[in-house]
């Protein structure tokens, strides 16, 4: 008698289904964030604290405890807290305008208009666009002899050639600048920030305003503006988090001139720590960051917590 | 509180069709006028026309004797409540409510008094502080209609009120908004695709399609003596049985006239033979499908039998049954759909 053998259905091995499984199937997918999260920032912010407390330099590179002594140099230091300030300046003026700016931005793409798509998709251009060449074209713009800015005020007769403004040169007039080159730079992203919020509005609730009584400004700053306070929260805490920690426009613009009017703590922290070579306070200014962004990430995310509707 | 009047009424948004195509109503001071008909016919159209947040291509507007085609809807006194009610999310119920009179900057006190005489007049004086999302779909839609009411309209305006809640909720909601409406005895015009909403609250029904007034009639006018075909195969469920006669005419009888023989107590009544087809049985009634002997129709003629008198054997499937229609129950129709008169 001849005996077949039957082939037995190979039983499942405990891999086989393993990305069916929920719990496994998470650790894969979030896995990668984590790392790059744990390795690009949590690595660098330890090693900065690692070198704030100590007497690093290139010129004499022997890790030494000192304590919180980079820390007392530093705030004693009247630069320093004159670039503290420029960084509050420059971070909540060109957040200011910048959201100003995407407001009325906003409204206006709302308007069906021909050719508004072409608008809509050119107006992100400066977010777009690499900083440096931006800002390298807006530094010819501000320019003490070539600024078209200039040219265009004298032409309309507003200055006189003999009284025309240093944009760069002036301490206030080069912080303007660069509030400005920052504020263009963020006003599309709170264009869309807004766009996004103002067409999630339902439109039974503005036409319910609209049968109530409520004009033009009642209808935008007691129901669309408060309805998406939220979502503009988020995009402001983007915009200051880059802002705050920024330096390529500084750096590409001023190089903090003139006389530190727009040092900003980024590049203060970058000219200290690698231009100069002197590790240990580079990263006790940039470490100066921390706290403050903190705050401001902890109290935005409360108030969005409590205004969620 | 005022009657609303609307003069040959045309909106049009650029199609070949208009959406609203010359509609003339009137809606008497204190009545409750259902505006009836499928969805994309114009009736919310309408409704918005009526309120101001559309304009009017032509006609005229006219609300307490008062054409109103300039005048823009904070000025027109009307309030309206939205299908998805519209309340303000980030505003407390009591903030929701006292919206409408704040933009009319009344005095704070006498914000207070209307806020409370709303909100017990709809039982919901314990949800004030609450926002929206805290509450239930009747609830919301109490706060709407708190929030319509409160500065005293001169005419309602309610597009969809009950779509949003389930059946039974629904039921109630429809006996609540009518007892309410018959209390304050305020113009209410309803829009609404559900014929049972409109046959059971209406004072008057206005049956739209295509933009066009089709009939408008109490309930048992259009039910009983609908003016054309559409009419006659939109309000009624199941519809009015239509069939074809004498070239081009038709003939129409509702399915609850259309019985057995026996059943029917009329020497003159009208016979037919009728193959059944499929019966279906719902508990208080049983319809039954199914074709008539030398004419044809689009659709199978129901007849809706009283369940407890006729017995399952008697109505057997696939056979032929003799029926009949009262003379006074049969509706005769042009080849162009209207109604003739009564032969």
């Amino acid at each position: 008698m001849v005996v077949v053998a039957e082939t037995l259905p190979r039983p499942a091995t405990r891999f086989q289904f393993l990305l069916d499984r929920r719990d496994a199937l998470e650790a894969v997918l979030i896995a990668p964030a984590i790392l790059y999260v744990l390795l690009l920032v949590g690595l660098p912010l330890l090693l900065a604290i690692y070198y704030s407390v100590s007497a690093y330099t290139l010129y004499n590179p022997t890790w030494h405890f000192v304590g919180l002594a980079n820390f007392e140099q530093i705030i004693q230091d009247p630069t320093f807290t004159h670039t503290l300030a420029n960084t509050f300046i420059f971070t909540f003026g060109s957040q200011l305008l910048g959201l100003v700016l995407g407001k009325f931005g906003a409204f206006l793409l709302l308007r069906p208009f021909p050719g508004r798509k072409i608008v809509r998709a050119l107006i992100i251009l400066p977010f777009a666009v690499p900083v440096a060449l931006a800002t390298i074209a807006w530094r010819w713009m501000f320019d003490s002899l070539y600024s078209v800015i200039t040219w265009t005020l004298i032409a309309m007769g507003l200055v006189e050639r003999v009284n025309a403004p240093n944009w760069l040169g002036d301490p206030h007039l080069a912080m303007l600048c660069v509030i400005i080159i920052n504020a263009w730079r963020f006003f599309p992203f709170a264009i869309v920030i807004f766009l996004a919020g103002i067409t999630a509005v339902p439109q039974d609730v503005l036409d319910a305003a609209t049968i109530d009584g409520a004009g033009f400004w009642r209808r935008n700053y007691q129901i669309i503006l408060p309805m998406i306070l939220p979502i503009v929260a988020i995009g402001l805490i983007f915009g200051i988090v880059f802002t705050f920690t920024d330096l390529s426009i500084v750096f590409l613009l001023t190089q903090g001139g003139p006389v530190g009017a727009t040092s900003v703590l980024g590049f203060a922290g970058f000219q200290t720590g690698i231009v100069s070579g002197d590790i240990s306070h580079g990263a006790a200014i940039s470490l100066f960051m921390l706290p403050v962004l903190l705050v401001v990430v902890i109290f935005m995310l409360r108030f969005i917590r409590r205004r969620e509707i | 509180m005022a009657a609303v009047l609307a003069k040959n009424i045309v909106k049009s948004f650029g199609g070949d069709v208009p959406a609203v195509n010359g509609i003339s109503l009137t809606v008497p001071d204190g009545e409750f006028m259902v505006l009836l008909g499928p969805s994309g016919c114009g009736k919310t159209t309408l409704l918005r026309i009526i309120c101001g947040l559309e304009r009017q291509t032509s006609g005229d507007l006219l609300i307490d004797g008062r054409i109103v085609n300039e005048i823009p809807p904070r000025a027109r006194g009307v309030a309206m409540m939205f299908q998805s009610y519209g309340l303000y999310p980030h505003y407390t119920v009591r903030n929701n409510i006292s919206f409408p009179l704040r933009t009319q900057r009344v005095s704070r006190a006498a914000i207070g008094k209307k806020v409370e005489w709303a909100s017990q007049l709809l039982g919901i004086g314990h949800l004030l502080d609450r926002r929206p999302r805290q509450l239930s779909g009747g609830e919301r839609q109490r706060v709407a209609l708190a929030r319509a009411l409160v500065r005293e309209p001169t005419a309602l305006l309610l597009d969809e009120p009950l779509s949003n809640l389930d059946a039974k909720l629904r039921t109630s909601a429809r006996q609540e908004i009518r007892q309410f409406q018959q209390r304050v005895g305020l113009t209410t015009i309803y829009v609404t695709h559900d014929q049972v909403e409109a046959m059971g609250m209406g004072d008057r029904i206005a049956v739209i399609d295509k933009g066009k007034i089709r009939q408008v009639g109490t309930p048992v006018e259009i039910y009983n003596n609908p003016a054309d075909l559409f009419v006659a195969t939109f309000v009624g469920a199941p519809p009015m049985n239509i069939v074809t006669q004498n070239g081009g005419e038709y003939l129409g009888f509702r399915p609850e006239n259309f019985l057995p023989k026996a059943m029917v107590e009329d020497e003159s009544a009208a016979e037919f033979s009728f193959r059944v087809d499929r019966s279906e049985y719902l508990g208080s009634e049983r319809i039954v499908y199914g074709v008539l002997e030398g004419f044809s129709s689009e659709q199978l003629i129901t007849a809706k039998l009283p369940g407890a008198h006729v017995a399952e054997a008697s109505i057997r499937t696939g056979e032929w049954h003799a029926f009949a229609v009262k003379r006074s129950s049969l509706r005769h129709f042009d080849s162009s759909g209207n109604r003739m008169a009564q032969h």
